[in-house]
Parts: structure tokens; C-alpha cells; sequence
């Protein structure tokens, strides 16, 4: 029986439950010992010429050194954080003369101790000279004030689709909205971190917490001048990523530069404060929108512009409104389209890669409209996106987007949730409770979407099998998991291919010295490519050790057969003489066993599609909204665990839902946040959610040998628009027709109210 | 100034500033490096022990105000060699990804259940309500709580 | 993020706190259970030079029926508080609002005494007492005092409490009849708005309200408004008449003043219907 598809407990897990993880901060390595302190000092206003005083701190006990810019100016700037972002609005390593957001480090202090270094912060001496700040996107977009004085414009990405002059001409029903993505906070429970020490090789060894070590090693590489394989990055445990820990930092990569100067280990580990200050925070789009189509609910046209917030200095953020352009119509047969988006710059902190990155800002534009729309010419919103789904036998599909959508069968996946829901019952009571004027009010939302996994461009992925010569295995991965379970999913696909059993198979990840090469994980690419490069890999072994027992039995080749439930090979018809994976590896090297090296190349990216169905309550008097049901189909292709596959979806409902209904980074008019800590910023608990009631789909990839696509991000893509749209359903009777996220209890209630003065006028 | 503990049923004893913070005095000064910061306002709970048998955030305690008193940390629930009901039903539940929250989320259910030992799913989502987790969704962890309260393994 | 650093004293009874503070005077920060205290002091927003811990004085955590009253010691934690068979008993909501403060570990922790020495107006065992007509006994150098919860906070976080002096009892007269409405965000967030409201032992209704002004409040006009025979509806209307709330991250000032007056209404309604108990 294959072990693909069972519920496997992760292997992971003895250690979280007994002695914790071992997360940057928490590392004892010996070549540690003696470390110092890096805390930084940071811009409490938004734009500013700032000259920096150090004398107070750095005659204080326990201060190595306190570094400014003016020090570093003999080291080659950090590069930029993605190679097609304007150099002109390129991050200094520390801030050179001009702060450009309330956060940004204008000193490093190093310190013997921890403690220390909060003490000493407080005494350097910052002069700020107010320069005009600049925190609306729009304003940015006129460009009357230049953040970068080298910079042409503000504008730092932007992208266009089609010819939006007269798309919506011919329709018979137009609806426009502006809808505000709002920018919220990744907020992994780890803030960022790192440690690291030059060895007496002459290398750095460098510990981060990052999804992404190899990267991470090229870009440090590139930052200090050195060769790839003359820094190793190891990622320990790693407390969630979410994507704002894709790469690493300029505040990590500095601890490099100061461990070199003062000849010691550095450490660094963030408050939260910092993490919310400076981290960088997602999504932050300002959406200009209109849909067409006719009254008997097709639509015929679709135009979106996308206001992008890049914050300070452009990064992730900057580029990701192509993949909002990329997957602009979504599940939908939309025949013009047209999207213009444009990514400017603000002093604000940097917009950066959040779960879904880019594409749960085009689900949330597309899903809100087509509700709009179905709000417009009084027709079911199940309905409306029935008549628009793109039919299975249309695949592959190319969008006007020019996407190839790989496969999909989004109206059964609409009809699952429906039916799984009661879909029919739930809009009699909601009837029920408004012909009664009962409370609370009743909301459905839907949402039915596709997002695009491993892409844009066809990506791949390195594996190494060693069969060792005692019979077990070690899976070598370039995927690097911080809470995906890879240990335990990429070890099923190991031993299902090779026999050997999951307690033997050992996954090693996130060492750039132990694993060759690699694409870290992120944008939901690591089961597709590092997985599937696993199965390619297990595969080879598998003919390689054929083989080599072929040899032992004198044999030839096509005649050895591998007894998975024996874990051993024997010549066909002799099932009776079998050469163990151990005698097998043993004859491949004594020593090391037997090693395949393998790249897995996908054919091209994957669209992982579904359907989420959001029940809402809201009291209508305070305006209070509370999720009381979640029912999803998250369609992935073939599960390799459900276990683990489950709490990727839970995990990404509850951040959708977040987004939704709870979550919003704010900055005053002065760019002074309003949400640096946890305090203050809505991160909801376990008291705040629901249960989810997840339904199983599978429909294969023709993409990988495992049919497989990404689940990571699904949640985040599905869950948002359809509690967004349940909240607006709620109030829907009472002439309310949008309400941005998150939709608090103040916002529906100054909505409820607007409706009424509508009404009344 | 010294504070003497009983952390994991040992007798400890470190010398630290007045202000050290009990997360601190266990992480750095006692190495018992399970038990997590997440935040800076008492918020995320991911700094939960158990100090006399309750749940307390070891980040708004002061070591000094932890002296002779008893400290449980995640490294100590098993002292016995016997997993506790709550983490053999996180392994069974699924009940954590990235692992950062839940030495804090295991400390607070264990608590919990010794206060409500037959909590109902809401009764476990609002006495988590001070422990957040940004990779379960929570689902996981309340139905591995209420697997530990009916006292059978799956 | 770490408090600045301070001189540490360890009172095992009210006097060694006392002397402490009388050492001390305004130099000093009473650490009863931190919950509020040490986040300040970890963001360096407090940075006092000398904390009394008052943790170990343990005769300052007590419930005890005094007939028309309970009297709780300042030092009782909101766990305890939440959880003591007589306070469930004699005086519900006290029992009732203790478990909504914070989260469990902050109601392990926290205590009444520092929650009303706190005075924060968003806080919610302030707001109750403060509807249910407590008092507060204060000791300094010379001696004690009584204050009416009606005259201890004097402003954000201010109160009439000397430098030099301890609160070391709360005095709650019992009440059956009440409604608390507290209304959050999250449910670890502190009350965007909360409404208490109590009928006293003379048949008199007192409405309390968190987070509408610097203090907690009363919302006399709510009150008199029952007292001449208004329902809850009627009266609720009134309940931000007076009041000063502020804009935050998680409410308008307006949103705020609506909030009070459907959170008053329906505390109102739970207390006029006197269908708790």
C-alpha cells in the first residue's frame, strides 16, 4: 500500500513538544561563545535630515562600538533587494544623512550584552530636520515631493495590460469601486534574527532566519564582496516566515560587517516593536476597479489599476502587482481586460512579500467586483460566478494576462462548498432574520479563485538521496522548511519510492555547506519542485542501486527488481536472495553509500484553485462582525499528507480571515505608525476564529510527475475576499454595497450609516 | 542580587540585575532555551510558564519576584519521561507548524485543563485567548486540547 | 525590549513596604502584579529608580464577607477573585468582570489593588467598582484613610494615592442586580468601551463607564435620568453626555460615544430586568 496520501505524524514534532526548537536566538553553539550585542537605533520620524551624535553612548560601559553611515562608507553598499529595482532608490546599510521611515536604523550599537544595548540606544543623540513626508500613495504618485533626489520620479515598478481607454464602452452594466488592500503586518511569531562568526578559514559562518539559505549566502555573498562558497548560511529552526523572511536582511547582513571589525561573533535579535516597525509589511494596494458585462450576469470586461505602496525602499513589494496583473481575472472567462498598476515610493516601511504576495490582491479585487456586480443586476453571486467560470475542458487556458492556467474544475469546486455549506438554507435564514428584523445579521461570502504556485517562470529544484551503506536514508533538500513538515512529507516520498520506511529516512535542509544548491521556500514552490525533485531523485537511486545489484547477483539490470515491503532487490523469479539498500549502498562506496545528485525541472508553474464560503453575524447596533463559519475547497492536486496539507489551509483561512476582518498596519499623516506592537495591531487569537471546515479536492498537475501544486498560500488567496464579501452581504439589504477591510465594527457601522443617510436623501 | 528557583523541580540559583526578566533568567541564565519571546506588550504568550502550578508570561514577571517560588517550563512537563496529555495530542492533532508558540501554547492549555479539566471548544479558544500562533489557524491546537481533556490518545 | 534598570525591594509585609515608600517617596513604583507596570517599564515608558515588589505580602490577598460588604485585600489576584465562592455569591459581577481581565496568565498574575492603583480608564475592575459604589483603603505613614471610588482617579493614570502611601484593601458593598457590557476588538484587547451598571442596596441604579474619558466615569446623566423613571433605552441616550473619549488605533471618538450608549442600554436593560444573579 503506498504511503502517499496517509496521515503521517510528523517527525518534526517530538522535539517542538519536549525541548522547543532551536531558533537563532536560542542557539549555544560553541563558536558563539564571546559573542557581542548589535542593537539599532531607529528613525522616530518619517523624513528627516538627520546628523547622529554617538559620543553620549559610546563612552558607556559595556559599548564596543556605536557605527554610523560615515563609518561604512569604504564597504560596497548592500545590493539591491531585487536586481530590477531603480538602483537611485537603493537602502544604505545605515541611514546616510536622510531617514525615509519611523524605523529606519541610523546606528548600530555593539555591546557586550543584550541589556546593554537598550540602555545605550537611548544614549545616541539624533537631530532630525523635518523634511515634507510623504504617506498616501497618491500624493507620492503626483511626485511633487521626491523621496530620492536621484530619481526621476517616485515610481519605482510599474506594469501595463491591455487598453483600459474604452474597455467598459460597449457593457450594459458597469460597476466601479476603489478598493483599499489594506498593508498588513507578516508578523511571524520569530522576529528576525541572526548570529555569526569569520572561522579561522577565513569564511563567515552565518546563522539567519530565513526561508531561503542559499539565496540568503548569494546576496551576503554579493554584499561583502566574497564567493558564494566562501560563506556558509545555516537557517536553524526558523518561527515562520510568511514571506517577509525570503532573502535576508540589510539589518542582519551588517552583523557580518561588524564582526569583522571588532574580530568577534555577532548576535542580533529584533524586539517586536522593530519586527512591526521594520520588517516590512504586505499587500498596500490602492485598487481603481471596474467591471462590465450584461444584465443576464455574463461579464465581458474587466479593468483594474493598482496603486502599489512600496514603502521607503522598494523591495519585494515594488514588483509584486505583476502577479496581481498576472492572475487579474482569476477563475473567470473575462475576454477584455486591461490592468495599469504603478508602484511608488512613500516613508513608510517597505512593502514586501506576505503570503500570496501579489495574487490575493487580484482575488480580492476580482471577487469583491463580481459580488458588486451580482449586487448590481440582482442576481446570486453563485449564480454570477457560475455563468463566468472558466470551464474545465478550456485547459490548459491561456489569460489574456498571459497566464496558462494548468488545470481546473472551479465549478465543482463552487458547487462542493455551496452544497458542503447548505448554501440554499443559509440564504433562507438569512431572509428569515431580516424579515423578522431579528439580530444579528446574517452574511454569506464567496469567493472562488486561482493562484499561481511556482512561478511565474517554470522553477526547479535539487535533491540528494544517500542510501547509506546501514540501510537508511538522508534526503538532502534545497526547499527550506520553517513548520512545512518537509521532514516528514519528503521522507514519504522518499520511502515510497525507495522502501525504505519513514523513521529511517533522515531530511537534511537549510545548511549551505551539507546541500548544494537551492530555492529556499517560498511562493508555495516546495512540494512541487523539491518534492517532486525528491520522487526524481528516489527514482534514480532506485535504477542506480538496481545496478549495482545487478553486479551482486550477476545479473543484468532489467532483471532486478526493488521489494519495497522487503526494503531489498532481487532477481525476477528468485524472490528468496535479496540484497538489502544496505548491501546495495554498501557496493556503491563503503563509506558514504550510495549518492544521486538530482535538479528537478517543473514543466511550467502551477494554479492551485478553490472555493471558500464565509458566514459571518453582525451586530447591527455596535457593527461588530464575528466569523462563525469557514468552508473551503482548496484544490492542490494530489495530497502527499493531509495532515500536514490541512494545516497549511487552516493556517492560511485564519490570515485571510485576519486581513478581512482584524489586521491594518497605520500610519498618521506624519507617517508615525500606529500599530508597533501586538498590543495595538489586530493579530486575532484562537477566541476570535472559528473552526474551518475544510472539503477535499484533488485535481492533478500535468506540471510534475506528482501532479501536485502549492497549498502554502491558498488560504490567505480564498479566505479574504470571501469573509470581505459575507460582511457587505450582511449589510447588503440595508443599502451597503462595500466596506474596505478590515471590516471593523467601526467601519460597518459608519457604513450602516452612510446607507441610511443614502437612503434618506 | 541572587534569586534562588525551583525550575523543573531542581533548586536554581543565578546572581542577576533587579530587572532581569524571568524569560531571561531561564533562557540565558538557566539555558532553558524552550520557552520563547514573541512580543514586547504581554500579548502573544509565546514566554508562558508555569510558576506554582498556574500559567504566568515569563516576560512580565521579574526574576527577583519569581524567588522561592516553583517554575515548570515546556523542558520540564515531561520530567517524568512520560509525555503529558497535551503534548502527546499536539503530535496527534497537528497542533503546530513552525513550532515558536507552542512551548507557550502547551504551558497555557496545560494550565487551562488543571483549571477546567472538561473545557468546551469555546471554553478552550477564550482561555487561549492570551497565545497567538500565526501558522495553525488554531483549529489544530483547540481540537488537541480538547483531545487532551477527554483523556484519549487517537 | 528590557526595563531601564532600578533599585529592587522586597516587602514581605505592608510596613517594609511602607518604610520603602516613606525611604523612597516618589522615586519609587509599587510592583504588586506587574501586569500593568512592567510593559510600561519594558517599552520605558515608567522608569522608576526604585521598585518595591509587593509580591510576597501575602496578607494582602483575602476575601472576606463583612456582611453588607466584602472586603478583598489589594493583593487578591483577578484569578482569585474570578474564582472565590463568595465573591460569586455576594457580589457576581465582581466575580464575573475579574474574568475578563487581560488573558488567564494576566489574571494569574494581576491583581486588584495594582489594577485600581493602575487607573487606567480603559480597565475594567475599575469601571465595576466604581459602579458598585466600592472603597478604597489607603495606608500611609500616619495611618489609614478611606476613598470613595467616586473620588480616587484624578486623571490618566493618576489617583489620589500620596508617593508615600499603599492601597491595601478594596470594600465592595453587594449588589445583585447588574449588567457589564464590554466591548473589544479581540478579547485580550482592553475595553474599547465597557458599561457597569449596578442596583445598589438603596434601589438606587449607578452606571460606570471605561474608556470614555481620562478616568473612569460615572454616567450621571444615565442615572438621574433612571431615577425619574426613564427606561433603558430612554436613558441610554445620555450616556455619553459629559464625557471626553479619545481616538485610538481601535476606535473614533464618536464611535466611542455611540458605543456607550448601546453598551449602557443593554447593561441597563440586564440590570433593570435584574435577570442575573
Amino acid at each position: 500500500m503506498s504511503i502517499l496520501g496517509t496521515r503521517v505524524l510528523r517527525v518534526e514534532d517530538p522535539k517542538f513538544l519536549t525541548t522547543g526548537g532551536v531558533y537563532v536566538d536560542d542557539l549555544r553553539d560553541p563558536r558563539l561563545e564571546g559573542a557581542a550585542y548589535v542593537t539599532y537605533v531607529r528613525s522616530v520620524v518619517a523624513h528627516a535630515k538627520v546628523t547622529v551624535d554617538t559620543s553620549g553612548a559610546a563612552d558607556t560601559p559595556g559599548v564596543l562600538a556605536v557605527v554610523t553611515m560615515d563609518d561604512l562608507r569604504e564597504v560596497e553598499p548592500p545590493p539591491l533587494a531585487l536586481p530590477y529595482l531603480p538602483p537611485a532608490m537603493r537602502r544604505p546599510w545605515l541611514a546616510d544623512g536622510v531617514v525615509r521611515y519611523v524605523g529606519e536604523p541610523v546606528a548600530a550599537i555593539v555591546t557586550e550584552s543584550r541589556y546593554d544595548g537598550e540602555d545605550a540606544a537611548e544614549l545616541v543623540g539624533v537631530d532630525y530636520e523635518p523634511l515634507p513626508v510623504v504617506v498616501d500613495p497618491h500624493a507620492s504618485a503626483t511626485n511633487e515631493v521626491l523621496l530620492f533626489p536621484d530619481a526621476p520620479s517616485n515610481t519605482a515598478l510599474a506594469f501595463e495590460l491591455g487598453e483600459p481607454e474604452g474597455l467598459l464602452d460597449d457593457c450594459e452594466v458597469v460597476v466601479r469601486q476603489q478598493i483599499v488592500n489594506q498593508r498588513v503586518a507578516p508578523a511571524p511569531l520569530e522576529v528576525r534574527g541572526s548570529a555569526c562568526v569569520w572561522t579561522d578559514d577565513g569564511r563567515l559562518l552565518f546563522w539567519g532566519s530565513t526561508q531561503s539559505p542559499h539565496g540568503a549566502r548569494d546576496t551576503l555573498a554579493k554584499a561583502l564582496s566574497l564567493e558564494p562558497d566562501q560563506v556558509h548560511f545555516i537557517a536553524p529552526d526558523v518561527g515562520g516566515g510568511f514571506g517577509a523572511k525570503f532573502d535576508v536582511s540589510v539589518e542582519d547582513m551588517l552583523l557580518a560587517v561588524l564582526a569583522k571589525r571588532l574580530s568577534r561573533p555577532m548576535r542580533w535579535t529584533e524586539t517586536r516593536t522593530e519586527n512591526l516597525l521594520s520588517m516590512g509589511h504586505g499587500r498596500a494596494q490602492i485598487q481603481t476597479v471596474a467591471m462590465g458585462g450584461r444584465r443576464d450576469g455574463k461579464v465581458e470586461a474587466y479593468s483594474l489599476h493598482v496603486l502599489q505602496d512600496a514603502g521607503a525602499y522598494p523591495h519585494f513589494g515594488a514588483v509584486l502587482p505583476i502577479m496581481t496583473q498576472t492572475m487579474a481575472t482569476g477563475v473567470y472567462a473575462i475576454e477584455k481586460v486591461a490592468v495599469r498598476t504603478n508602484s511608488v515610493v512613500t516613508n513608510t516601511s517597505s512593502v514586501v512579500a506576505y503570503r500570496g504576495a501579489g495574487r490575493p490582491e487580484a482575488t480580492a479585487a476580482v471577487e469583491r467586483m463580481i459580488d458588486m456586480f451580482a449586487a448590481e443586476i440582482g442576481m446570486d453571486p453563485a449564480e454570477v460566478r457560475r455563468k463566468n467560470l472558466l470551464p474545465p475542458d478550456a485547459f490548459p487556458v491561456t489569460t489574456p494576462a498571459g497566464a496558462v492556467y494548468d488545470s481546473g474544475e472551479y465549478e465543482k469546486a463552487l458547487q462542493a462548498v455551496l452544497d458542503a455549506a447548505g448554501y440554499a438554507e443559509l440564504r433562507t435564514e438569512q431572509q428569515k432574520r431580516r424579515d423578522a428584523g431579528d439580530h444579528p445579521l446574517l452574511g454569506i461570502g464567496l469567493s472562488t479563485y486561482v493562484e499561481i504556485t511556482a512561478g511565474p517562470e517554470a522553477g526547479q529544484e535539487f535533491a540528494r538521496i544517500n542510501v547509506r551503506p546501514d540501510g537508511s536514508a538522508v534526503v538532502y533538500t534545497g526547499t527550506s522548511p520553517h513548520g512545512q513538515g518537509h521532514a516528514t512529507s519528503f521522507a514519504m516520498l522518499a520511502s515510497e519510492e525507495l522502501g525504505i520506511p519513514v523513521e529511517r529516512i533522515e531530511v537534511v535542509h537549510g545548511d549551505t555547506d551539507l546541500v548544494a544548491r537551492g530555492g529556499g521556500t517560498g511562493g508555495s514552490r516546495s512540494l512541487q519542485l523539491g518534492g517532486a525533485a525528491v520522487h526524481q531523485g528516489a527514482i534514480e537511486a532506485v535504477d542506480q542501486a538496481r545496478e549495482l545489484a545487478a553486479e551482486l547477483f550477476e545479473a543484468s539490470p532489467a532483471d532486478v527488481t526493488l521489494d519495497k515491503s522487503r526494503g531489498g532487490f532481487h532477481v525476477a523469479g528468485s524472490p528468496d536472495e535479496v540484497r538489502s539498500w544496505g548491501e546495495v549502498a554498501t557496493s556503491a562506496d563503503a563509506e558514504h553509500g550510495l549518492i544521486v545528485d538530482t535538479d528537478f525541472k517543473a514543466k511550467g508553474a502551477t494554479f492551485p484553485f478553490g472555493a471558500h464560503l464565509a458566514v459571518v453575524e453582525v451586530d447591527v447596533d455596535t457593527g461588530k462582525v464575528r466569523l462563525v463559519r469557514m468552508v473551503t475547497v482548496d484544490d492542490a492536486g494530489p495530497v502527499i499528507n493531509p495532515v500536514i496539507v490541512e494545516g497549511q489551509r487552516h493556517g492560511g483561512i485564519a490570515q485571510g480571515a485576519a486581513q478581512a476582518l482584524f489586521e491594518e498596519v497605520r500610519y498618521d499623516d506624519d507617517g508615525n505608525p500606529q500599530t508597533t506592537n501586538l498590543a495595538d495591531y489586530g493579530f486575532p487569537s484562537a477566541a476570535e476564529l472559528p473552526d474551518f471546515e475544510l472539503v477535499d479536492m484533488a485535481t492533478p498537475s500535468p506540471m510534475n510527475p506528482l501532479g501536485v501544486k502549492g497549498i502554502g498560500e491558498a488560504g490567505t488567496i480564498g479566505a479574504t475576499p470571501a469573509v470581505q464579501n459575507a460582511v457587505v452581504d450582511a449589510l447588503a439589504h440595508l443599502g451597503v454595497r462595500h466596506v474596505d477591510m478590515p471590516t471593523t465594527s467601526e467601519r460597518v457601522w459608519r457604513a450602516i450609516n452612510d446607507a441610511k443617510k443614502g437612503s434618506d436623501r | 542580587m541572587k534569586v534562588t528557583v525551583k525550575v523543573n523541580g531542581e533548586q536554581r540559583e543565578a546572581d542577576v540585575e533587579p530587572r532581569r526578566l524571568l524569560v531571561h533568567l531561564l533562557r540565558d541564565d538557566f539555558g532553558l532555551t524552550a520557552t520563547n519571546i514573541g512580543c514586547d506588550t504581554t500579548s502573544c504568550g509565546a514566554c508562558t510558564v508555569l510558576v506554582d502550578g498556574e500559567s504566568v508570561k515569563s516576560c512580565t514577571m521579574l526574576a527577583a519576584s519569581a524567588e522561592g517560588r516553583e517554575v515548570t517550563t515546556l523542558e520540564g512537563l515531561a520530567a517524568s519521561g512520560e509525555w503529558h496529555p497535551v503534548q502527546d495530542a499536539f503530535r496527534d492533532k497537528h497542533g503546530l507548524q513552525c513550532g515558536f508558540c507552542t512551548p507557550g501554547m502547551v504551558m497555557a492549555a496545560v494550565s487551562l485543563l488543571r483549571e477546567n479539566p472538561k473545557p468546551s471548544a469555546e471554553d478552550v479558544r477564550s482561555g487561549l485567548e492570551g497565545n497567538l500562533c500565526r501558522c495553525t489557524g488554531y483549529h489544530n491546537i483547540v481540537a488537541a486540547v480538547l483531545q487532551a481533556s477527554s483523556g484519549q490518545a487517537q | 525590549m528590557i526595563p531601564a534598570p532600578f533599585d529592587y525591594v522586597r516587602a514581605a509585609t505592608p510596613d517594609d513596604a511602607l518604610a520603602a515608600l516613606g525611604e523612597h517617596g516618589d522615586e519609587a513604583k509599587l510592583l504588586a502584579g506587574g501586569q500593568s507596570l512592567l510593559p510600561l517599564m519594558k517599552l520605558r515608558l515608567a522608569v522608576p529608580t526604585v521598585v518595591v515588589d509587593l509580591t510576597g505580602i501575602d496578607e494582602l490577598s483575602y476575601v472576606r464577607d463583612e456582611g453588607d460588604s466584602l472586603a478583598i485585600g489589594a493583593l487578591t489576584r483577578h484569578h482569585d477573585v474570578a474564582t472565590n465562592d463568595v465573591v460569586r455569591r455576594e457580589v457576581p459581577m465582581l466575580a464575573h468582570v475579574a474574568g475578563l481581565v487581560g488573558d488567564p496568565q494576566v489574571r494569574h498574575r494581576g491583581t486588584v489593588g495594582g489594577s485600581v492603583a493602575h487607573a487606567d480608564p480603559s480597565a475594567d475592575l475599575p469601571t465595576a467598582l466604581l459602579a458598585l459604589g466600592a472603597s478604597y483603603v489607603v495606608r500611609g505613614q500616619q495611618g489609614k484613610r478611606t476613598v470613595s471610588a467616586d473620588d480616587f482617579s484624578t486623571g490618566f493614570l493618576e489617583t489620589v494615592l500620596e508617593p508615600d502611601e499603599l492601597l491595601v484593601e478594596v470594600q465592595v458593598p453587594k449588589a445583585a442586580a447588574w449588567g457589564y457590557e464590554k466591548f473589544t476588538r479581540r478579547a485580550i484587547d482592553w475595553a474599547t468601551v465597557a458599561a457597569a451598571t449596578v442596583r445598589r442596596a438603596d434601589g438606587s441604579v449607578a452606571v460606570a463607564l471605561a474608556n470614555m474619558g481620562p478616568t473612569v466615569l460615572r454616567a450621571a446623566a444615565v442615572e438621574q435620568a433612571v431615577a425619574s423613571g426613564s427606561g433603558a433605552a430612554e436613558a441610554s441616550a445620555l450616556a455619553d453626555e459629559g464625557t471626553e473619549p479619545g481616538s485610538d488605533v481601535t476606535a473614533s471618538a464618536d464611535y466611542r460615544r455611540h458605543l456607550a450608549r448601546v453598551l449602557t442600554s443593554r447593561a441597563l436593560a440586564a440590570c433593570l430586568s435584574g435577570d442575573r444573579d
